[in-house]
């Protein structure tokens, strides 16, 4: 068994975890945060995406232990608690980018991270920054409008992305 | 989920790693960033008893995740991340080369965990990280030795390393100036092939060898990945180049298609040939001149009939 002392969606927590655990399974069978989807299983649908110290990553990827020590945020912590959307939820919603709902929780946690690397809100440069996310629907288009409306204002709102 | 029967070590020294690596019947992994290795454990391809955890080391041997630029060579240890080096003004002022691949790694996700130390000790035969360090020379650093990135991959998924050496990092040299072009397999962005080329940022042409052991030998050097049997060099086309550095200097030569080999993704004629054009391309974009068109080698001209 590992220690894991991290925050987690704003709030300190230790756990012991299985060595054998990944990330993603400790998220979601230790923790409850079912937002965290297990796509692929291969690294390459990016549905799993949480944020561990300000970087996107993929949950199925990592080892739980590897995160000791992190501040990590899921798609659980995204949302001000008020019951109102965050901002890059509801620019989703709005510009319709979902469609099945499956990749959402990794696209907006990727998008959030895009935030923090300065990603320019335009067509071309989100495209690239989402090569490590999948929409098996093809709602790119929604997605991609969704994050290049929001950038610019998650920049201006909240230089410290809630992440 | 993984095997539960998996073990996690975390030693403070390498001496401590080393003997990990070697002890008994264990079968242990020096884990870095994990990006390969945890996705080759998911799928069964790699069974580990032990994962001995690197970082664990850093607060010992601060060098492993150190980058760093030592003026005649750049040092970036195993542990620094692909989304490091690509964001890092000093490899950017060293070698935009570097910069670039490790930007065109994966995805962002995997660039903000993967390591170039993992990179080059995996020796995937599609990585991107074989090709950028053989073509500039570079060597490999282990807690034993400096290994010539000449004499470090050997062969597919084989390097030179021992069964108890450890990468503490890579040594680049100054002076050369490069490029590295490669053409994507779209799903997995492992490169289908790519050519990495350098050349002396100061002279085109072989000198005399009043330099020290520890530079490269001046002269270009190509490194080709993605063509199935691990990086190689391309000493033909460097003579040619060596003699006349233009992007027309390679129309004149093929890869050896029987040095290729075919999967589901790409005929071995088809790779022999990606391995050229993107050469041309490269060699254009290090001159300043427009690619001539390359017309495809002879064996994808004349396919058998079957």
């Amino acid at each position: 068994m590992q220690t894991l002392r991290v925050t987690l969606n704003g709030e300190a927590v230790e756990d012991r975890v299985p060595d054998h655990w990944l990330l993603i399974d400790w998220l979601r069978d230790a923790r409850g945060l079912k937002g965290v989807p297990a796509g692929c299983d291969t690294a390459q649908c990016g549905a799993c995406t949480v944020i561990v110290d300000r970087s996107a990553v993929k949950a199925c990827n990592l080892m739980a232990f590897q995160v000791d020590g992190s501040v990590i945020t899921t798609i659980e912590g995204v949302a001000p608690g008020d019951g109102t959307l965050h901002l890059m939820q509801q620019a989703f919603s709005e510009h319709h980018g979902l469609q099945c709902g499956y990749c959402t929780p990794g696209m907006v946690m990727r998008a959030l991270a895009m935030a923090d690397e300065d990603v320019p809100p335009e067509p071309d440069a989100v495209r690239k920054a989402l090569a490590g996310n999948l929409c098996r629907c093809t709602g790119y288009e929604g997605i991609v409008e969704a994050i290049i409306h929001t950038l610019p204002r998650l920049r201006r709102v909240d230089k410290e992305p809630p992440c | 989920m993984l095997s539960p029967a998996l073990q996690v070590l975390r030693p403070r020294h390498v001496e401590e790693a080393a003997a990990r690596l070697l002890a008994g019947e264990s079968k242990a992994q020096l884990l870095a960033g994990g990006q390969s290795l945890i996705a080759a454990m998911r799928t069964g391809l790699s069974e580990p008893s032990h994962l001995i955890d690197l970082r664990s080391l850093i607060a010992a041997h601060p060098d492993l995740d150190t980058l760093r630029d030592e003026g005649e060579t750049l040092w970036v240890g195993a542990l620094v991340t692909h989304h490091r080096i690509a964001s890092s003004p000093e490899v950017a002022r060293h070698s935009p080369m570097l910069a670039l691949l490790a930007a065109g790694i994966a995805d962002q996700q995997i660039r903000n965990r993967g390591t170039i130390g993992g990179s080059v000790a995996l020796h995937d035969p599609a990585a991107c990280w074989p090709a950028g360090v053989l073509a500039s020379g570079a060597w490999v650093i282990t807690q034993q030795r400096a290994i010539p990135a000449d004499d470090f991959f050997t062969g597919l998924y084989g390097t030179a390393l021992a069964a108890d050496e450890i990468i503490l990092g890579l040594r680049f040299p100054a002076g050369r100036s490069g490029i590295y072009l490669k053409s994507e397999q779209k799903a997995s962005r492992f490169a289908l092939v790519g050519v990495a080329i350098t050349r002396h940022a100061t002279a085109c042409h072989p000198q005399s060898s009043t330099t020290t052991e520890r530079l490269p030998q001046p002269g270009t050097r190509i490194a080709v990945t993605g063509l199935g049997h691990g990086v190689t060099r391309w000493p033909a086309a460097e003579r040619l180049l060596d003699a006349r550095f233009a992007p027309e200097t390679l129309l004149a030569i093929e890869w050896p298609t029987d040095e290729a080999t075919a999967d589901l993704h790409a005929s071995a004629r088809y790779r022999a040939n990606l391995a050229r054009v993107l050469a041309i391309r490269a060699v254009a974009a290090l001159t300043g001149q427009p690619a001539p068109p390359a017309p495809p080698n002879d064996s994808l001209r004349e396919r058998p009939t079957r």
